[in-house]
């Protein structure tokens, strides 16, 4: 699927850039690409090191377990195929209540270790598990309570009342959240009777 | 109230951080070295990323740059008419799942054009806030473990956008309107 909207997206962009006659903003968009692609790279570097850094610590000194034992009931739902006290659930919660914080900057490395744990638990290495679909499946859709940088943007422009975007913006990712959920279990159910 | 959100976001990240410390100092964990050895993944796993990252910024950027991307709009603008979508945010719905940084552009720029407490504006902001980059979380999370195949998670990211558009809409109509 990756494959083909990739290769759709540059398709198409080139026969609309050569019917207008101006094929030369390729060259200048793709190396623009590529360093928007780099630039974006280092940003995460920064911030990924040291989130991970401060995460180790809190993993070596158990909070993760604890995290996990404490709040397991609710995330052992979503998640059925992990086995309790796993340490995947830990970064899981934490992934999910950095999202809801709109911490977007603390939840992605929690997420990447999320993934890591969820991988060592994943029969085939190179396909996705269905715990990785659901974590995906939250992390996409993501509930947000406090809408940070949309907040920011409102009070740079002068709104009245910047926070009133809180209540909509809430409802809307918690209904898109629960149709993500929903597809997810759908799917996965329609993967599972192809191939039992 | 936005005095108390404030509050929460500007102490969340110094209070979590603090507390990490400090229970990590209590549990006898070597702080410094277990910050440098953690530090060292997050690089690893962003020369994972980059090249993930370069590939579709470099498509994105393209489709943006030939015209693409405002020919589509134009296809669709029927459409929204009949819908009655106003055009001006189909742009954010359309980046929105493949680049925050490209939707949140657009949106700024709506908010900038129209006023923030506009409809426009307000519709901008929930929908901009309300989800996730679906292609990015997608090329990083399963780029960052080496998954090639993603199974149904991209679909399921996908609908889960057109979701929370609709949603954005019919709430921001019902609030605001």
């Amino acid at each position: 699927m990756l494959n083909v909207i990739w290769l759709g997206l540059i398709v198409v962009s080139m026969v609309v850039a050569a019917i207008n006659g101006k094929i030369e903003v390729i060259n200048q968009a793709a190396f623009e690409g590529a360093k928007t692609g780099v630039t974006v790279s280092f940003g995460l570097l920064s911030v990924l090191a040291f989130w991970m850094g401060i995460m180790r610590i809190a993993e070596k000194a158990g909070l993760m377990e604890l995290m996990a034992k404490a709040l397991s009931p609710v995330v052992r739902r979503l998640f059925p195929d992990v086995p309790k006290g796993h340490p995947a659930l830990g970064y899981i919660l934490s992934n999910m209540s950095a999202n809801l914080l709109g911490l977007g900057n603390a939840a992605t490395p929690m997420g990447l270790k999320a993934m890591q744990e969820l991988q060592k638990l994943n029969p085939n290495k190179e396909q996705a598990s269905p715990a990785m679909c659901t974590l995906l499946a939250i992390n996409t859709a993501s509930i947000t309570l406090i809408p940070t940088t949309m907040i920011a943007i409102r009070m740079q422009y002068g709104s009245a009342n910047p926070v009133e975007i809180v209540g909509s913006t809430l409802m809307a990712s918690f209904a898109a959240t629960g149709i993500a959920l929903l597809l997810d279990r759908w799917y996965r159910r329609a993967a599972n009777r192809r191939a039992p | 109230m936005y005095q108390w959100i404030s509050f929460v976001s500007m102490w969340a990240i110094p209070l979590l951080i603090s507390f990490i410390l400090v229970y990590g100092w209590h549990r006898r964990v070597p702080v410094y070295e277990s910050f440098v050895d953690g530090a060292k993944g997050g690089f690893v796993t962003t020369v994972r990323i980059m090249p993930h990252l370069i590939a579709m910024m470099v498509a994105i950027t393209m489709f943006r740059a030939s015209g693409a991307l405002d020919l589509l709009l134009k296809a669709l603008a029927p459409l929204c008419n009949w819908l009655h979508i106003p055009g001006e945010i189909v742009p954010i719905a359309l980046l929105r799942p493949l680049s925050g940084t490209g939707s949140l552009a657009i949106a700024t720029d709506i908010i900038a054009r129209y006023g923030p407490d506009s409809l426009l504006g307000r519709l901008a902001a929930t929908m901009q806030g309300s989800t996730d980059t679906t292609l990015y979380v997608l090329t990083v999370y399963f780029g960052a473990v080496g998954i090639r195949n993603g199974a149904y998670a991209l679909k399921v990211g996908l609908w889960s956008d057109l979701a929370g558009v609709v949603a954005s809409i019919i709430v921001v109509y019902l609030v605001f309107l």
